[in-house]
């Protein structure tokens, strides 16, 4: 099992790094775009809220699964034809975004109204108010459940192996596919995966801990 | 766009769908049952078992809740049966991943439900003579369940929504429809918007279900 494993490494390499590339584009591009358009779901005018909230409730309730199906084999037809990897991307992406909306939305939410009327008191105009009043007290219930996330990301990204991108669980499918051992194959997959979302969460649960003191 | 909608083909192979939709609810009902007992049992295990019972329980949580959904349903189909000299339909095998997915998230969520029943409800069941197998069937328990309702219906139809992942080991569900559907008539953009039509509507009549369950017997924080 094994001299399997060690067999295996070098053809494991170059997909790890896809993989991990893939997380941090998605992770990198979703945070700023979710912010902002979570900042525009709070404090918006209607006719920006709404397709918002419509954009966020569909996206969060299909699998991952179809709306990567529909981005890589779909799009296409519009005219927008994307290379695997870039449609893995921009299928883990869009996920994401609906995400980062969501947890955005959460976090200003727990900022209790009145810091909000207190800045209005003081005479602040809205960008003053979000960025010294709102976003620092925002930030701490963020952070947790936005690291927390980027473990689902990197969780995601193994399957646009189905898309024919050659990430790390694509690198083991191939080495299954000549070694005709899939157990140890996929344990060790298993374990490498577990390996980068485990120091994540544990990352997660230390900010959490880290501003535990703060009650609703 | 210069692209025009055309369903007709869609409704043709309708059947697929719907057949697929019934068979994706079908797995998601039977692996949540399951998942719910491993969760259930393990739950209780861990608030009343010693440490070493808590790591192991801990352990299991950890590594299935980090490791993706598609390699966990790989390995228990291709890897598992080459060492135990056995085969299992894909349907079954599916189902056995599943339900050990549902089980580890449920596990957590039963464990903070029962940590949030108040220390008072448990001290006065004391206090008229419970033992604490009664404490536990007729305090905690029901008390934890309706605490972890509202965690309860997200995780439920996020896992309906991980019965798609079932497609890659070709199990007839609603996503595998929608590729069959996809390769055979070429009528793409149709049949994904269809299939995400009947995933939104299917996921949110169970997610209204379950809130209104919330709203006759959760308890707030």
């Amino acid at each position: 099992m094994l001299d399997q494993i060690a067999y295996a490494i070098p053809f494991l390499l170059p997909g790890l790094l896809v993989t991990i590339e893939v997380s941090l584009i998605t992770v990198a591009v979703s945070t700023v775009i979710g912010i902002v358009l979570g900042v525009g779901l709070v404090y918006g005018p209607a006719a920006l809220r709404w397709p918002i909230r419509g954009f966020s409730d569909i996206i969060r309730g299909i699998p991952i699964l179809v709306l990567l199906f529909f981005v890589y084999y779909g799009l296409p037809l519009t005219g927008l034809n994307l290379q695997s990897f870039a449609a893995a991307v921009l299928g883990l992406t869009i996920f994401k975004v609906a995400q980062v909306i969501e947890y955005v939305r959460g976090a200003i939410e727990t900022v209790p109204r009145g810091q909000m009327d207190a800045a209005k008191a003081i005479g602040l105009p809205f960008h003053e108010r979000f960025f010294y009043v709102i976003a620092p007290q925002a930030v701490r219930r963020f952070l947790p459940p936005w690291l927390n996330g980027v473990t689902d990301a990197v969780k995601g990204s193994a399957l646009i192996s189905l898309l024919g991108v050659g990430d790390l669980l694509f690198g083991i499918q191939k080495v299954v596919a000549r070694t005709y051992d899939p157990l140890a194959l996929y344990c060790f997959g298993a374990l490498l995966y577990f390996v980068m979302n485990y120091a994540l969460s544990i990352a997660s649960r230390a900010l959490e801990r880290r501003f535990s003191y703060i009650r609703e | 766009m210069g692209y025009v909608l055309n369903f007709t083909l869609i409704w043709r192979h309708f059947d697929k769908l719907w057949s697929g939709l019934i068979l994706s609810l079908e797995l998601a009902v039977l692996s949540i049952g399951i998942g719910c007992i491993i969760g259930l049992a393990l739950a209780i295990l861990y608030v009343s078992g010693g440490r070493i019972l808590r790591s192991l329980i801990a352990a299991y949580v950890e590594v299935i809740r980090n490791v993706p959904l598609i390699l966990l349903v790989y390995l228990v189909f291709y890897g598992i049966p080459t060492v135990f000299d056995f085969a299992y339909s894909n349907t079954t095998s599916f189902v056995v991943t599943l339900s050990a997915y549902a089980g580890a998230y449920l596990v957590e969520v039963f464990r903070a439900g029962l940590d949030a029943v108040p220390r008072g409800l448990i001290d006065a069941g004391k206090a008229i003579g419970l033992t604490p197998f009664q404490r536990l069937v007729h305090v905690r328990l029901p008390t934890m369940l309706r605490i972890a309702l509202p965690a309860l219906s997200n995780t439920f139809v996020s896992l309906f929504k991980d019965t798609s992942v079932a497609s890659v080991i070709a199990v007839p569900e609603l996503t595998y429809g929608a590729q069959w559907i996809n390769f055979n008539t070429f009528r793409i953009m149709e049949v994904y918007l269809v299939v995400t039509g009947l995933y939104l509507v299917t996921g949110y009549a169970i997610l209204i279900g379950l809130r209104a369950l919330e709203r006759r017997y959760a308890i707030g924080r």
